[in-house]
């Protein structure tokens, strides 16, 4: 086995024990840790695949910025720990199994029916100039078009977030 | 380099490099306290050593000594990891950033850097966006008003003035091609009209200028120190550490500054670049020389900046980062892309 696919391996694991213990965490801000632990790890995959660029974007926007914003809210809101209910056992009993077995099955049909191959180590685009050829070249038009939904959804969000009062006023001038 | 070699050679300039940031940031503190006491009519430390030299030791010792209080209200593995995490995350970034050009020892070429990495500046821009939640969590965990607020305060402008911070470099990044710090500064190499050294300070001066500024505002420093206002916030977001853990808060403070003058010299002021001349060991260390020198102006910008200009107000903070500093990070970088495609 070659260093790369134990490191491959081991960031794997990170990222799924991350993503486990954001759900079995009772405080909100232990979650949002756990989620940027998935998010470094997921970085860690991408650097190994070749892409590093990829895998700097990853930590500076999601670990550096979006995480921050999720745990700025958290203390703000000064969120405390979740009661703790007891669920339903005929969930934890069938619903756990069968959910693994579903994905089993999902990702055994998709590799198998798809023709789709495993992405070798270094087969991604990995050089930022690579990724701005790619981005400003062939898919030019589909950046642009997120570019312009992305402004469609922050237009959004400032309204929705604005005191109705201001929209009222904003309306009669 | 065959893998023997490349080892021990990384693993002896990291030990070195190590050894050398945390001096700097031992000495910064004292250059901080001296240069601060003269510019008030005061000495400063003196009593310690020469000059005061051996304060940083006596303070050093004094941290390890004074007793580690844990409040009993605090949300502890968070409490603990807080300092870490932002003393860790200060420190990593000097391993992308190179001090000169390189020598050759038993054959092998060895570059005056720890690693040279392609994508250099994100990476150091990625360490420091993680560093915010050392802050963040050491606010949010210590179960008190006052450290709250300064957690609050510091993460929202830390995100407020990185957007600036990363749109100041992308002019720098147009000009030089390249992500690899060594590149950038190869870049800037030659002369203007014969005279005038070809440093990014001249084309973008807008964009150093905004760099300065917003990094001011990242490194919590005055007069950006909202975070840690003495007069509103008893301490801010370590109101509630003691001893060695306050340390580690400060350490990454100075760390920080250290990285902020690197960046400047190494993207606006040539890095390494100046007058060489002389014997083969004095043409390694005379770059060495002028790489240490612009940071340490730099050094003594920010401490001449902090005993000179009294604190913001929070919303003169927010507007100025998003009114002032954003859209002119703007206008430069379509303006350098415009002469640059053109």
């Amino acid at each position: 086995m070659s260093i790369h696919l134990i490191m491959f391996i081991a960031f794997g694991v990170v990222c799924v024990a991350g993503a486990i213990n954001l759900l079995a965490q009772s405080h909100p801000i232990n979650s949002a840790l756990s989620l940027i632990a998935v998010m470094g790890a997921l970085a860690g995959e991408f650097l190994l695949l070749g892409a590093e660029f990829v895998a700097a974007v990853q930590v500076i926007v999601y670990a550096g910025a979006i995480m921050v914003l999720f745990v700025f809210v958290i203390m703000l809101l000064n969120a405390g720990a979740e009661e703790r209910t007891q669920g339903s056992r005929v969930a934890i009993i069938l619903g756990v199994p069968g959910m693994i077995l579903g994905s089993v099955l999902l990702a055994w049909v998709v590799l198998k029916h798809s023709g789709t191959q495993a992405v070798a180590v270094g087969a991604l685009p990995g050089p930022p100039s690579t990724i701005g050829q790619l981005l400003f070249h062939q898919f030019l038009l589909p950046f642009e078009i997120t570019s312009v939904l992305i402004l469609i959804a922050i237009m959004g969000a400032v309204v929705l977030a604005s005191k109705p009062e201001a929209v009222q006023k904003r309306k009669e001038h | 380099m065959p893998l023997v070699p490349f080892i021990v050679a990384s693993v002896i300039k990291s030990i070195i490099v190590i050894f050398i940031l945390l001096t700097a940031v031992a000495y910064t503190v004292w250059l901080e306290r001296k240069v601060v006491g003269h510019m008030q009519n005061r000495w400063g430390p003196t009593r310690v050593g020469p000059f005061g030299l051996l304060q940083p030791a006596a303070d050093g010792i004094k941290f390890l000594l004074k007793e580690d209080l844990t409040p009993p209200h605090v949300y502890k593995p968070l409490f603990l990891a807080a300092p870490m995490i932002a003393v860790i995350f200060a420190l990593t970034s000097i391993a992308v950033i190179p001090f000169g050009t390189s020598i050759t020892i038993a054959g092998y070429n060895i570059p005056l850097q720890i690693t040279d990495v392609n994508i250099g500046l994100l990476l150091i821009l990625g360490v420091t966006s993680i560093g915010v939640y050392g802050v963040a969590l050491a606010g949010w965990s210590s179960n008190n008003k006052y450290s709250l607020l300064g957690g609050l305060r510091a993460s929202a402008q830390m995100i407020s003035y990185e957007i600036s911070l990363g749109l100041s470099l992308v002019g720098v990044l147009i000009l030089s091609g390249s992500f690899s710090l060594r590149s950038i500064v190869e870049a800037q190499s030659g002369l203007y009209w014969g005279f005038i050294p070809r440093w990014n300070i001249f084309p973008q001066f807008f964009a150093f200028f905004c760099y300065l500024i917003a990094a001011y505002a990242e490194t919590n420093r005055i007069p950006f120190d909202l975070p840690e206002a003495e007069t509103e916030l008893v301490a801010g977001y370590h109101t509630e550490y003691s001893a060695m853990k306050f340390a580690m808060f400060f350490m990454a403070e100075y760390a920080n500054m250290i990285t902020v003058g690197c960046l400047a010299t190494l993207l606006f002021f040539g890095g390494w670049l100046g007058p060489v001349a002389g014997p083969a060991p004095l043409r390694v260390i005379l770059p060495v020389f002028w790489f240490v020198l612009k940071v340490f102006v730099f050094l003594f910008i920010y401490i001449w900046v902090r005993g000179t200009l009294p604190r913001f107000r929070y919303d003169q903070l927010m507007a100025f980062g998003w009114k002032f500093l954003l859209p002119l990070a703007l206008v430069n970088l379509i303006a350098t892309a415009i002469v640059v495609v053109r």
